[in-house]
């Protein structure tokens, strides 16, 4: 059984899980569902944001030296990371240079890719996730199951019993209850904090400025009262201009949380100027690589199209099955199948391009189309090529394929296989119930129907004489 | 999407049948079933010997050697015949039309045959109704339910043939599917691989068929009836997945 398998195993057996992938789900498809037929040329929009994403990333190079001159025109400090380690060790070294000692986060995925908390905390600095989601994921020591709704694999009874035991609220306390606990507690540290931390949405390169979303308002509070502001972003993030950036956004709102709009989007162009009344004294944006260059020059450089919507994850019959954490992966689901090992190489995530039915939800519900199945489809070529098949399915195969092209040895292999499926114990009308090897997969939840003694061909041929 | 126009000036008279492995050595009375409506519907019906498999099991598993000995095969098997290439599985088709062509690259001649090939594809149900421009070729009335298969309808586009012919039959009902474009789990070999999600799957779907309320649910694909008339088995009840051809063949019109 392989990791996957035996995760998944575990999540359709917990109950919890099922009943809030159950409960959530349905509402982000439709939500998607209603807010592109609403989008005025929905379909064109997302045609042209294919094109955006493609263009700027066929000259990354170029549009990514016009922001660091645009973002240091604006007061912003630019550094480049080429990997995790060196965007934690940055991240570190401003905060120590600087003295700070508490920290805020909004939601930022590439902090995950990165495991920057970890880095913070043994850097001996205090970090606190302020987006809601994130900050039940912190609370609980968990890991976010979805990269817009961190939390989807958790219930609302979950939630009221673990600030329960954190913030003291009643144990079978309701939504605003618990919302007003959360946010009593966050107020304080966002006050308290010296620095905030914050991934980006988009970089614009012809203002230099980093676009954020989000729903709850922390993003504003993390990038206003603290007095620096470090903003982290995956290098396939920037958009060459402000009216592409607006396409985007419009898709992004609608793919992920069925808004129009949602309900903060925030441009960040640089640190506090006079004559403004707040924001950072300073605003260091880290780009980080982390594989992402050689994700580009290689055959899955479409997954770098993504914006991170989570659309695919939302109509994934497999994710909504098994939920996030099944993966083993920082980012789940049909865009995780691709990225991880787009980012990462293969060797760790070999099973993931398994865990797909190649039904193509994803693609079609995908704001940029990125054609996730035909890259999956390139993983398992890559797969076997590296030599992680199974033994059975290689030889397998390879019988097959060579009885294939030797028509009367194939038309003998069904025919001997008919005769030999009578040896086969347990029967259901005709129906094996019971089959060898690791065809038992199979039968361990359905039947498989009785071979026919006589091929239609071979039927076709013994008759042809008598056909017009 | 061709225009009806063209679809008249060109009625195809004479079809090359592509049994698929599926309905060959497990079905043979669906295929049967699919000469007996081609016929009705005034096309001869040509089965070119030799026919074994498109190879999609191979590919799907990323066996790309394999799957290149298998198309090539099914090449020489259909290329040099005439007329539309009909199969009644839309994974299938959809395996020629939309890998052969990239499966030969670097390879022109066999890349222009595998191209050219693709071109003359139909699955079953599109060739009735796109090329054909029916909208009756027979079939009982009764309680219908469609589960359109992910590859017809999300890789090949064909939605809507088989519910026109079934909405075509007199007196036949056809009920609303929920959550009718779910994957119902097959997968091919992540049925196997996986077995417990592939199931899970399928529970959604036999959930949702019982819950339209239909008799009969019409497939496009054998493999997706094999798979959810195997989980019915498996649970002590009837079969009650069947194959569009089976349900347009019974009767007449």
């Amino acid at each position: 059984m392989s990791g996957f398998e035996q995760r998944a195993a575990q999540a359709l057996h917990d109950v919890g899980l099922q009943q809030a992938l159950r409960r959530t789900m349905d509402h982000f498809v439709n939500g998607r569902l209603r807010a592109i037929a609403a989008l005025p040329h929905g379909e064109a929009l997302r045609d042209h944001a294919r094109v955006i994403r493609a263009n700027t990333l066929a000259r990354l190079d170029e549009h990514w030296l016009t922001f660091e001159r645009n973002a240091q025109a604006n007061g912003s400090r630019v550094h480049w990371a080429r990997d995790a380690a060196e965007a934690c060790d940055l991240v570190v070294a401003i905060a120590r240079e600087r003295g700070v000692r508490r920290i805020v986060k909004s939601k930022s995925m590439l902090s995950e890719e990165i495991a920057l908390n970890k880095a913070l905390e043994a850097g001996g600095l205090e970090v606190l996730e302020t987006d809601l989601g994130e900050y039940i994921v912190q609370l609980s020591r968990d890991h976010p199951s979805h990269i817009v709704a961190p939390i989807v694999h958790k219930r609302l009874e979950d939630v009221a019993a673990l600030f329960h035991e954190h913030l003291g609220t009643p144990p079978t306390a309701d939504i605003p209850t618990l919302t007003a606990a959360a946010r009593a507690a966050l107020r304080r540290s966002f006050l308290q904090a010296d620095m905030g931390i914050t991934g980006a949405n988009f970089a614009v390169a012809e203002t230099g400025s980093i676009v954020l979303v989000t729903n709850e308002g922390n993003g504003r509070f993390v990038t206003t009262t603290p007095r620096i502001h470090v903003a982290l972003v995956g290098i396939e993030r920037v958009v060459p201009t402000l009216a592409e950036v607006g396409t985007l956004l419009q898709l992004l709102a609608a793919s992920a949380t069925g808004q129009p709009l949602s309900t903060y989007t925030t441009f960040i162009t640089g640190p506090r100027r006079h004559p403004d009344e707040d924001g950072p004294e300073e605003v260091h944006i880290i780009l980080v690589d982390n594989g992402r260059t050689q994700a580009l020059a290689g055959d899955l450089a479409e997954i770098l199209y993504c914006i991170r919507c989570g659309a695919c994850l939302n109509v994934c019959p497999v994710y909504r099955n098994v939920g996030g954490h099944a993966y083993g992966a920082v980012y789940p689901g049909p865009i995780g199948i691709v990225v991880n090992p787009a980012l990462d190489g293969l060797g760790p995530w070999h099973e993931l391009p398994q865990a797909s039915s190649l039904c193509g939800a994803c693609t079609e519900a995908c704001p940029v189309r990125i054609d996730i199945p035909r890259m999956l489809l390139r993983l398992r070529a890559a797969s076997v090529e590296q030599g992680y098949a199974a033994g059975w399915l290689r030889w397998g195969l390879r019988l097959y394929a060579w009885a294939a092209v030797h028509p009367r040895l194939f038309r003998l292999g069904g025919w001997l296989a008919a005769r030999a499926q009578r040896l086969l114990p347990g029967k259901r009308n005709g129906w094996n119930l019971w089959l060898p090897g690791p065809l038992a997969g199979w039968t361990a939840t359905r039947g498989f129907p009785p071979l026919a003694g006589e091929s239609f061909s071979a039927r076709w041929q013994r008759r042809r004489g008598r056909r017009p | 999407m061709r225009s009806s126009a063209s679809a008249t000036a060109t009625r195809p008279t004479v079809v090359q049948f592509f049994i698929t492995c599926l309905l060959d050595h497990l079905y043979p009375d669906i295929a049967e079933a699919c000469v007996t409506v081609l016929e009705r519907a005034g096309v001869r019906v040509e089965v070119p010997p030799g026919q074994t498999c498109c190879g999609q099991p191979a590919f799907n598993g990323g066996f790309l050697a394999e799957a290149r000995q298998m198309a090539r095969h099914f090449l020489a098997v259909f290329a040099e015949t005439t007329g539309p290439i009909v199969t009644p599985s839309g994974s299938c088709a959809s395996m020629v039309v939309h890998h052969y062509p990239g499966l030969f690259a670097g390879e022109p001649a066999h890349q222009a045959r595998a191209e050219a090939v693709a071109r003359r594809i139909r699955e079953f149900g599109q060739f009735l109704v796109e090329d054909l421009e029916l909208r009756y070729v027979g079939g009982r009335p009764g309680r219908y339910t469609y589960h359109p298969g992910c590859h017809l309808s999300r890789e090949l586009g064909v939605r809507g043939c088989a519910e026109t012919l079934l909405a075509g039959i007199p007196g036949a009902e056809l009920r609303p599917l929920p959550e009718a474009e779910a994957c119902c789990g097959f997968g091919g070999l992540f049925a196997v691989k996986l077995p417990t999600v592939s199931a899970a799957m399928m529970q959604r779907k036999l959930e949702n068929i019982a819950a339209s309320g239909a008799e009969t649910c019409v497939v496009c694909d054998a493999s997706c009836m094999t798979h959810l008339n195997g989980g019915l088995v498996r649970q002590g009840r009837a079969p009650m997945v069947r194959h569009l051809a089976e349900i347009l063949a019974e009767v007449g019109p």
